[in-house]
Formats: structure tokens, sequence, C-alpha cells
């Protein structure tokens, strides 16, 4: 506690005066550049804990295999049980392995979702003369609605917004009739429109009810 | 012994930056040079290359930050230089740096180490037990410079080069050895928790 106390007090002078007229500061230490997996974001060596570790390996051996095989050669696999038994270090590859196949079911089922959901672009009559267009489904596939909504009103030069719907699920109206820009727009993956197949968006239409208001 | 812990903690949900991020404002220079005067105090580190991560000419931002942990919500403060989290504080307890800035620097914080057994259960935020850290595998300073209780540590683990969290002593080292059981050494950040996915705010 003492050398805390009288570090606090070194700290305190102002140092710009003592570097105007001192010796100069001596150069700051530099700092250790080290990788980490582009996969788990883990430095490598702590990749085994992580719940990708085949596609953590596939990556290093495929970017960086001299650290591939400072990790994972039979040399390094038997140093690293260090203290902990076989019967432990079984239980944690195990472990490792149930905690890989559960976030790969789990990336599996987002993706089956996804693929099962469904754009639907809407041309609705508002009178003779004007339509207005309305986008829904847009935020299964991971669009930002603002953004998406944005990127239409500047694209057509019209007014653009997310509101909800009657059954309380947001959508994009955008003024005027622009759905098959709309779908052309998300076929090309236009600005934030990426990663939607285009049998999953479909184009229909909503005519005034005749004698309607 | 710690399975616990493991079970309860492993489940917990993502951060998501825009509900958990209470406020966020520039720190005004008095605090901002309290804050470095009580960093130089209490990390190992030298004045200048403290300069070269936070340069007195850049602004502090504070970030009120919200955690769950042990499924309770608690406020964390964040210090970020161009929006990068260097500095975390838990209430009026010592600075720590970022997991990240610590990788950086390692010598900045006292070291402990764990056994690799321990690994799997601190990182699914699970405090760290006196044994895991007194065992063969397991690392404390020698008692000619042993830690009060309260020091902020960089958690290292058997067989591996860089630190896999930093904490809080709850111990001091010694009684650590002596007592050998419970809490030695409370987690505040681990690879992989969600300040570590907090890259840049
Ligand atoms: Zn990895």
């Amino acid at each position: 506690m003492p050398s805390k106390k009288s570090q606090a007090r070194e700290a305190q002078p102002n140092p710009p005066i003592e570097q105007a007229e001192g010796p100069p500061a001596p150069d700051p230490v530099p700092p250790v550049q080290l990788l980490y997996c582009s996969v788990c974001s883990f430095p490598p060596e702590y990749c085994e804990f992580g719940s990708s570790l085949t596609r953590c390996k596939e990556w290093l051996k495929d970017k960086h295999s001299s650290l591939f095989d400072k990790y994972y050669s039979d040399d390094a696999l038997s140093t690293k049980l260090g203290t902990l038994s076989m019967e432990a270090q079984a239980k944690l590859e195990k472990d490792t392995a149930k905690k890989e196949a559960k976030a790969e079911a789990k990336a599996d089922a987002a993706l089956k979702k996804k693929l099962a959901s469904q754009v639907t672009i809407k041309r609705i009559e508002r009178n003779k003369r004007k339509h207005v267009t309305s986008i829904h489904g847009l935020e299964a596939f991971g669009v930002d609605l603002k953004k998406a909504a944005k990127q239409f009103s500047s694209k057509f030069a019209t007014g653009s917004s997310v509101t909800k719907n009657l059954q309380g699920q947001d959508e994009i109206i955008v003024q005027g009739d622009v759905s098959d820009e709309i779908l052309e727009m998300i076929e090309t993956e236009a600005g934030v429109l990426k990663g939607i197949p285009a049998d999953n968006v479909e184009i229909v239409e909503e005519k005034k009810k005749k004698g309607g208001d | 012994m710690f399975k616990k812990f493991a079970d309860t903690w492993t489940d917990l949900g993502r951060f998501s930056p825009a509900t958990d991020i209470a406020g966020q404002t520039p720190v005004k220079s008095s605090v901002q040079r309290a804050i470095r005067a009580a960093v130089l105090a209490q990390w190992k580190i030298e004045p200048e290359t403290l300069e070269a991560i936070w340069p007195k000419k850049e602004g502090l931002v504070h970030v009120k930050w919200c955690v769950r942990a042990q499924r309770q919500r608690e406020h964390v403060s964040v210090y970020t230089v161009h929006g990068e989290p260097l500095i975390i504080q838990h209430f009026d307890g010592p600075y720590y740096p970022t997991l990240r800035l610590l990788h950086k620097y390692p010598y900045i914080l006292p070291k402990v180490g764990v056994d690799r057994g321990a690994i799997r259960f601190l990182l699914g935020g699970a405090p760290m037990m006196c044994p895991g850290l007194t065992s063969k595998g397991g690392y404390l300073p020698p008692p000619e410079s042993a830690l009060p209780a309260g020091t902020a540590v960089a958690i290292h683990a058997e067989g591996k080069e860089h630190a896999v969290g930093i904490g809080l002593t709850k111990l001091g080292t010694e009684e650590m050895r002596r007592v050998n059981k419970d809490v030695g050494v409370e987690v505040a950040t681990y690879l992989g928790d969600d300040l570590w996915a907090l890259k840049s705010l």
C-alpha cells in the first residue's frame, strides 16, 4: 500500500512543464501484437473453449499455419494437458463437441427460419391515380427497416416510413407504385437489402374496394 | 465444485448495445486528471505509455453500461477513447483495463493463474475458487510480493500465454493459500463476456 501512495504523489506534478525543461520524455512501451481468431474472437490458444473449434482450426490452419502447428501438433496436445487429468480432458473435449453441435443446430434453425420467411411487396391503390407500396417481412432477413426506408426515400425521391400494420407488425410504406423497382433492388442486393432470396419475395396487389369510401 | 456457477451462468443472454447503454457523456477535465492519476497509481504503467494509449488532449468518454451479472443488473462505467473501451470500473472500485488493453500491455496488472481445469468455469462466468489458484497448475505471487484483498489482477491460465480474464482478489494471496477454499478471485471480465463483445462504442 505505501508504494501505491508514493506512486500517486509522483503522478501529481504537471508533466508538460517537466517535458519543456527536462530531458525528452522516454518512449512509450510498444503494445504486444497479438492475433485474435476471426471465427470466435478469442486468442487462438483459447479456441478450444469456444463453440466453433472445428471452424476455428480450419481458419488458423489456412491463415496462420505456424500457429496452427504450435497449438495443435501432437506435441502441443500432449503438453497442453498440464495438470489436468485424462478424464477431465476427455470431459472437456466432449463438452466442446456438445457446445459446437448446439451452436450449429442453432445456426441451422436460424437459417431455416430465414429461408421460410416471406417478404411481401404490396401495391396498394389509394385512388385512381395514386398508389402506395408496402414492404413487409424484411426484418426476418436482418434488414434494418429504418435504413431501408431511408434508402427507398432517397432512391425514389419520395416519402417512405416505417409503420405498424393492422396486425401490429412493422412494415415500410413508400409513396407511389415502386413494387417492381423494389423487387429489382432486392434481386441486385442494393444497399441494405442483402441476402434475401428472390424466391422468398412476392408482389401482391390490393385494389381499392368497389363502393368503398 | 464450480459446476453450480457454470450451469447457471453459461446461458446468459448476449449483450445488445441499444438497450444496455444508459448514456454516454464526455468526462470533465478535472475528473479526467483524477482518473489518470488513479490509473497511474493503481496500474504498473509508465506515464508515457498511458499517454500513448490515452493522449491527454483526447477526451475520455464515460459510458454508463448495464450488465447482467449474477442475474442482477448492475451499472458499470466504461471509459472510451475514440470509441475504444479502455478502462472499466464497477461502482467506486479500482480501475481495470479492458481485457483487450491488458493483452496489449500484459505487465500492467499483477498476475494470478488458474489451472487448466478451472478455465472452462471461468469462461462460464464463475468466480475463481482458491483450489484452482493454489493447485499445481495455478499461480499465486510469492509471499514477498503477496497481494492484498481488493487488488485488480490479470488472470492467466495454465499452459496459456495470454490472460483469460481480469479479476479482483477477494482474499489476500497468502490468505488464499492458508484458507484454500471458497472464492479467491472475483472475475470482473473474461474472454467472450458482454464486455469482450464490445469492441467499440
Ligand atoms: Zn477461434
